[in-house]
């Protein structure tokens, strides 16, 4: 047993075939998401580092409490739709990555069409967001005198509040509070957004029959492998800026 | 379907299209054979060539500040008809000396000894020495050297702007680099850096990638990992150091655009410029540098290990003789890798790092000798009593391991957070790191390039010339960085315009011109090897034979001029470790032949 067991290992590594058992495409793609983590790493380690630097941050039941055609305080509500959303958007994409294996070519059209229009809704949903934070108009005291505010990369309405002629009113907070949000959920979006091309690409190519006349449908996998990693992202994103 | 089909059918179709591309190689057009080539030798050549030109362009840049330097009294007419502005009446403009020095750091450092050292190393030895009809994926490949090829044409242009090209240091340490109304090379310039960097990484990137992917599932049958040449186990290294830091690099990249045009304050905090107070708060510079030497230090390994690879391969076959400890330079490369990514702060001792967390990075800094001594000693025992041929590939790599020592010795002075008080941004660094990475790795690229030229280009370099270029070349480095540690020592500063005006150190102005003297000698032997290499690809002495070294690797049993899919026949398989020289009597056996009955093991 232990012969065989170690006749196997060599054999693995000896060269003349892949030691993963993978085709050199998903390796790269395992690769490639290894340093795109590092990118995100930067940017969320750099995000924490000055976030805790700092003696004040925001409060974000009171930062994300808008939802779409109601003016009911909804704290997180709306984020958290999104989030069902996107993950929800890589269900349907493993059930195209099953309908490939089966050969399926109508199966993988379909969910892999859900995918690509659950990545739209999210970014929709984010083109809402940011929308409502960067035009809304938030009272802070600024140098004695009451200005209304968005939540900008130079602004941030969401400071400590102070009592100003009998009325408890936010003075500016951190910047670096916009700057990380919409810099690191922004390069989200990207990588959301280069998601939903390459989705459609790969369902363009499925509807022409390539992977059918290939006879696998590996790259719907490889594609997979980028959406589950930018899914994987946002939670990470998620956890950063509307939790913790 | 499984993995196993989709891997076994890969491999097949690589079988096919080199066949098909050898048969069909009279077919191909000159655009697709020589510009958009996929064939990774002739990538190679294109990342070899484009690092050359950048390599002289570099190079001059030295010239001229040391100009400045050595003789800062002194005009030069030819530099105005040169600069035009930027030396007016052949004086060098202060802004434009630090354009020059930011410059010549960065095309050196990204350009030359990255892109221009393992571009042409890995295309040209991966496929050829593990067994392989090309890389994992011939496109991207291609794809990686034409993004290689847009950033230089970027930072090239930017070398043209009327405010001149990014001049805050190749470290571009930001509020300086932020802030356009800083000076003149932060703004247009800046921006022309920052976009060819990330093109750069992008190209960086898609080489990583396929440098990774072709080591470890396109070596050839029996091919195992510790069958592999140690030039393949150092380019595997740098490859994995390339693909975890540069993306690092590439958010503080993003980071710091944003900063620069954007309003954000990632880097800025509380700054009045020009009488005028920016509206930044909450931002740490010391962020990006911790974000710039992640990548940074990481960076320094990239650049040396496939010198060190090149040179535990040519001393091998020169000295006929087996590595000495394989498993050991295999192991020291990993933990150099490993420590690389640990040790980044010690470029931020005086910083206004936290002194407490100084002593691990000292601590961890100081632990890459280990691996760095366990490979010296490797070099020097693989020499010791070997029949040594004294090729000019040989000469660069020993004169490699002895700049190596010399300038690694250095680096555990500068690895104490206390010295480096004294010490940190004075000639003493310069000389440190000019000798450990920058002049041991060009002789660790030069090395490569008169040992793989036959291969290469099917001629020979002229011997006379080579031997010429290797003399005055490491006599010239030592003259050159030996002076600069007393420089340093006394207290000069690095990056200074003019030492005329302090009295403590208008005792090195002889010796500043002595060094600008030999720089230029040493830039005007660079043009000889450059003369060299082009004229030997056209008049070059023909190879005859297809193992005009006595070689055991693989890229050796390819025809003299291969061809796109490079072995003619079956790919060969491999029976044995590349380094059975002197062994049963036998000169060399090479990695095709099997094992005999009685043959010793290794």
């Amino acid at each position: 047993m232990e012969t065989a067991l170690a006749r196997t290992k060599t054999h693995l590594w000896g060269g003349g075939r892949s030691p993963f058992n993978v085709s050199y495409g998903k390796l790269m793609m395992w690769y490639f998401l290894m340093s795109d983590s590092f990118t995100f790493g930067a940017f969320l380690i750099s995000y924490g580092s000055i976030r805790f630097s700092l003696n004040y941050w925001v409060n974000h039941n009171y930062v994300f409490n808008e939802f779409p055609f109601t003016e009911a305080n909804l704290p997180l509500a709306f984020v958290s739709l999104m989030t069902f959303i996107l993950i929800f958007s890589s269900v349907t994409m493993v059930l195209a990555v099953h309908e490939g294996h089966k050969m399926n070519k109508k199966g993988v059209e379909k969910w892999l069409a859900l995918t690509i229009l659950g990545g739209l809704c999210f970014l929709g949903s984010q083109a809402w967001e940011w929308t409502g934070l960067i035009t809304g108009h938030h009272k802070v005291l600024v140098d004695g005198a009451i200005q209304y505010w968005g939540t900008t990369v130079s602004h941030n309405p969401w400071g400590p509040k102070v009592l100003f002629h009998g009325e408890m009113v936010a003075t500016p907070g951190p910047v670096a509070f916009g700057g990380y949000f919409f810099g690191i959920t922004g390069f989200h979006g990207f990588h959301v957004f280069t998601g939903v091309i390459i989705n459609s690409i790969m369902l363009t190519k499925t509807r022409l029959g390539h992977f059918e006349k290939r006879g696998h449908y590996e790259m719907i996998e490889k594609a997979g492998l980028y959406w589950h990693f930018v899914d994987l992202v946002w939670v990470f994103v998620f956890l950063c800026f509307y939790l913790i | 379907m499984n993995n196993e089909e989709v891997s076994h059918e890969q491999s097949l179709v690589v079988h096919d299209l080199g066949h098909a591309a050898h048969v069909h190689h009279h077919k191909q057009s000159f655009i697709t054979k020589y510009i958009f080539s996929q064939d990774h030798k002739i990538i190679s050549r294109q990342f070899l060539i484009t690092g050359i030109i950048w390599a002289l362009i570099g190079g001059l840049f030295s010239v001229i500040f040391r100009l400045q330097l050595g003789y800062p009294d002194s005009t030069f007419p030819f530099l105005q008809d040169l600069l035009g502005h930027w030396a007016p009446g052949g004086k060098l403009d202060p802004e434009f000396y630090y354009a020059l020095v930011t410059m010549h750091g960065t095309i050196l450092v990204f350009f030359v000894l990255t892109a221009g050292l393992s571009g042409t190393f890995a295309n040209f030895l991966i496929p050829l020495q593990v067994g392989a009809r090309d890389m994992a994926s011939p496109f991207l490949n291609m794809l990686s050297y034409w993004f290689f090829f847009s950033a230089s044409i970027v930072m090239f242009c930017s070398l043209f702007l009327q405010t001149g090209p990014a001049s805050g240091g190749w470290t571009i340490y930001p509020p300086l680099s932020a802030l356009g109304d800083a000076m003149s090379g932060s703004k247009t310039g800046m921006d022309m850096w920052l976009a060819s960097m990330g093109l750069f990484i992008i190209s960086q990137l898609l080489a990583g990638l396929n440098y990774i992917t072709t080591i470890l599932n396109m070596r050839t049958k029996g091919m195992s990992m510790t069958r592999l040449p140690l030039t393949i186990w150092s380019l595997f290294f740098t490859a994995v150091l390339g693909v975890l830091s540069f993306p690092v690099l590439l958010s503080a990249v993003v980071l710091l655009l944003f900063d620069r045009h954007l309003g954000t304050s990632f880097f800025l905090s509380d700054i009045v410029i020009g009488g005028k107070i920016l509206p930044n708060e909450g931002g740490s510079p010391i962020l990006f540098q911790h974000l710039f030497w992640f990548l940074g230090h990481p960076e320094v390994y990239i650049i040396a290990l496939p010198a060190m690879g090149i040179t535990s391969e040519v001393i091998s076959v020169n000295s006929r003789k087996p590595i000495f400890g394989y498993m050991a330079m295999v192991g020291s490369f990993f933990a150099i890798a490993a420590l690389s990514f640990m040790v980044w702060a010690h470029h931020m001792f005086v910083t206004g790092l936290n002194p407490f967390l100084g002593s691990f990075f000292v601590l961890l800094t100081l632990l890459i000798a280990v691996p760095s001594a366990i490979k010296v000693f490797n070099w020097l025992t693989t020499l010791w009593k070997g029949s040594i041929r004294f090729t000019p590939g040989m000469l660069f790599a020993i004169g490699f391991v002895s700049l190596f020592i010399s300038g690694g010795l250095t680096g555990i002075w500068l690895g104490n957070s206390s010295l480096d008080i004294h010490l940190h941004d004075t000639y003493f660094v310069v000389a440190h790191f000019h000798l450990v990475m920058g002049v041991a790795s060009m002789f660790g690229m030069f090395a490569g390039v008169y040992h793989w030229f036959p291969k290469m280009f099917g001629r020979y370099m002229n011997n006379t010339l080579s031997y010429i270029h290797f003399w005055i070349t490491i006599a010239g480095a030592y003259c050159i960085f030996w002076p600069m540690h007393y420089e340093g020592l006394a207290g000069m500063p690095r990056r200074y315009y003019d030492f005329s005006n302090w009295e403590s150190f208008k005792m090195f102005g002889g010796l500043n011109e002595f060094i600008s003297v030999v720089a230029l000698i040493v830039f005007a032997t660079q043009l000889l090897f450059i003369f060299n290499f082009f004229y030997s690809i056209f008049k070059g002495r023909k190879v005859t034979t297809p193992n005009p070294w006595g070689a055991t690797t693989l890229e050796w049993t390819t025809p003299i001029r291969p061809g796109h899919g490079n072995w003619i026949s079956e790919i060969p398989e491999v029976y044995r470790w590349p380094y059975d020289y002197g062994k049963d009597g036998r000169d060399f056996i090479p990695q095709t032949e099997p094992v005999g009955e009685n043959e010793n093991r290794h």
